[in-house]
């Protein structure tokens, strides 16, 4: 029989960790970066701080609910259409046209679609980028979680939905760009996206909500809630018995992630100035996921520097191995899922194991 | 005494045209603590799987005034019933405080649920010393000894607040000293909820036990009061019929009851 005494409180240092680490994390984006970085590593970084946003939501949900979430590209897209959508319209309304310009040329030159319409609006389009995913999300996952579809089935299904998002919208090039998707956006509400000072503006905007929306899901992963979730996760029939419906608890944190993918989506659009359907279909969705597996996706730090560490390695190695990155990016994947199941966050927890492993203490899970 | 009574009636599962449960009727009244033998695959767990929503089933289960067949899992539990399982399952990287923080949470609302848990809550405090865990309430329950799991999961239906009990073998696997004392722990429970314990350790039923029921092949070969069930021939066919049966011996005299031919006895 194993006896064990019992663990004293925590000291004051390791209470301060996270509020520290917080702050730290705050000088480095918002202070260090923009002094240290060039216009355009900046605007790279403001890209991969974008990818860090979807990571933090597929912290939640897979970290910690154990969801397989392989369709973020669905919500990424929605988020950056519903944006791309607003900008364009802003933009031709700036030039005096009613129509942006790819409709121009591609369309039958007639009226604006009426689901555009709305678009025209700030702040309808603004709450779409949101709501869109979460709605979309919320009636994806009743039918599934209710269903009890399985990790397998819902890792297909979510990239199937990915998939079918980004052939609809190649098909509709008249409405939606097609393949080219909404490109050349010139002004975000007003202010012009070539002048450098306006495109750090949108960084400072990306890394602060990156800060908040991190500080929040650190907030749901130590609550009550959090609890639950990983009590799901790891055996949901039991919750179950204990009088709680897991498809609701796992609903919450898929559509909660699939909100912050959108609103990723959104930034995204005046960060890199391109919503398409090649930013969101079947390997973009495996890509959102890569950077938090990497990095550990149960440690909301890890998968969020997995994320920017990860995007960062793909477009400096793209550029220098065309092609290969496909390849890299599917090996990583399975090393990281396979062998470090808890990604770089765990590696120095696993390290220390093997050292002092004691055949007496045998039960690790 | 207080709480329901469970009332099953001709209770029937089948799993692709095998009958694991074949039409038990049992009742067993508020404040029992009733004991569930019988040998190895003769539907135990079945019928709590039935009574608790994981297995389909016909005929009829009333707890109090509720009918429970054909409701989902997480509503029958929330009428008050709980269970255990033959193997003993807690989250494993929770701590034991979060474990039994849980278990008693089912009915708490969304601002509560997003606020982190600031101490421990008084329930939780109450199971943790009955189940004598105060020690290690904040050690992840994977690290638990078995019987201190199997004596979590009672400590997580004491903090759900149920009215009745459904252990799945709580005793395997114990030493003499943790059975005494979780037979112990299961007569306190009872004094204010129904307990039904699946065991195959005789003596420890012939210890704890109030009323016995045997099952065999999916039905109720005999039920009453531990020295009724003993004395029963038909039980002691079965039990001695048996070399698998880890305990045999049943009781001393055997007296047999040719009479109760009424129970249908199929091999
Ligand atoms: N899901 C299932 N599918 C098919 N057969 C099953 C299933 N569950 C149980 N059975 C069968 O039903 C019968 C009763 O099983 P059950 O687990 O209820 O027995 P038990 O009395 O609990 O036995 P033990 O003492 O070994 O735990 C067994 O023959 C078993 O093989
Ligand atoms: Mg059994």
């Amino acid at each position: 029989m194993t006896t064990i005494t019992e663990t004293p409180p925590a000291p004051l240092s390791a209470r301060l960790r996270v509020p520290g680490a917080f702050v730290l994390g705050a000088v480095l984006l918002l202070g260090a970066a923009p002094l240290a970085l060039s216009d355009f590593r900046l605007s790279l970084l403001a890209k991969y701080l974008c990818y860090a946003i979807v990571a933090v939501g597929v912290s939640l949900a897979w970290g910690r609910g154990g969801l397989m979430v392989l369709g973020q590209g669905v919500f990424f897209g929605l988020g950056g259409y519903a944006m791309a959508m607003h900008l364009k319209l802003a933009d031709a309304a700036a030039t005096g046209e009613t129509l942006p310009d790819f409709m121009q040329l591609y369309g039958t030159g007639d009226a604006l679609p009426w689901w555009w319409k709305p678009f025209a609006n700030p702040g309808f389009a603004l709450a779409m980028t949101v709501l869109l995913p979460m709605a979309v999300a919320a009636l994806l996952g009743f039918f599934v979680f209710q269903r009890r579809v399985k990790g397998a089935y819902f890792a297909i299904l979510s990239q199937a939905l990915a998939a079918a998002l980004s052939v609809w919208l190649v098909g509709q090039q008249a409405t939606t760009g097609g393949t080219n998707g909404l490109t050349d956006i010139q002004g975000f509400f007003g202010y012009s996206l070539d002048d450098p000072v306006n495109q750090r503006m949108v960084y400072f905007v990306i890394a602060a909500v990156l800060l908040l929306l991190m500080a929040a899901a650190r907030q749901l992963f130590v609550s009550r809630y959090g609890e639950l979730l990983v009590a799901v996760r790891d055996s949901e029939e039991r919750v179950r018995f204990l009088g709680y419906n897991p498809a609701n608890v796992k609903l919450v944190a898929y559509v909660v992630a699939a909100g912050m993918a959108g609103l990723a989506g959104a930034l995204f659009v005046p960060a890199v100035g391109i919503i398409s359907p090649a930013l969101i279909g079947i390997v973009p969705s495996i890509g959102f996921v890569i950077g938090a597996a990497v990095g550990g996706r149960a440690s909301l730090v890890g998968a969020v520097l997995g994320a920017i560490a990860v995007a960062w390695a793909q477009s400096t190695l793209s550029d220098a191995f065309p092609g290969a990155w496909t390849y890299l990016q599917g090996l990583l994947f399975v090393l990281a899922v396979g062998f470090l199941p808890g990604g770089l966050a765990s590696l120095g927890i696993v390290l220390r194991r093997r050292r002092t492993r004691t055949p007496a203490t045998g039960e690790t899970a | 005494m207080s709480g329901e009574g469970l009332t099953v009636r001709d209770l029937r599962v089948t799993f692709d045209g095998f009958t694991a449960v074949d039409g038990v009727d049992l009742d067993i009244r508020p404040g029992d603590l009733r004991f569930l033998i019988g040998p190895n695959g003769a539907g135990k767990t079945t019928l709590v799987d039935a009574v608790t929503g994981l297995v389909k089933a016909t005929g009829s289960v009333r707890f109090g005034e509720q009918d429970l067949l054909g409701k989902p899992v997480h509503k029958i539990a929330r009428l008050g019933i709980g269970r255990t399982f033959q193997t003993a399952t807690v989250f494993e990287e929770l701590t034991v405080v979060q474990n039994l923080d849980i278990a008693a949470g089912a009915g708490r609302g969304v601002r509560t649920m997003l606020r982190r848990r600031k101490d421990v809550p008084e329930p939780v405090a109450r199971a943790l010393e009955t189940i004598g865990l105060s020690r290690l309430r904040d050690r992840p329950a994977g690290v638990l000894a078995h019987g201190q799991k199997q004596w979590l999961e009672i400590g997580m239906l004491l903090v759900q607040d149920v009215r009745l009990l459904l252990l799945d073998e709580p005793v395997a696997g114990m030493s003499h000293d943790e059975r005494e004392a979780t037979g112990e722990l299961l007569r306190r429970v009872s004094e204010d909820r129904t307990v039904v314990v699946i065991e195959h350790d005789m003596d420890f039923m012939r210890a704890y036990a109030r009323s016995v029921s045997v099952l065999h092949a999916g039905k109720v070969l005999s039920e009453g009061s531990v020295a009724e069930v003993q004395a029963d021939a038909k039980v002691q066919e079965v039990y001695l019929g048996r070399a698998c049966e880890p305990e045999p011996a049943l009781g001393p005299a055997p007296t047999p009851a040719p009479a109760a031919a009424s129970v249908a006895e199929e091999a």
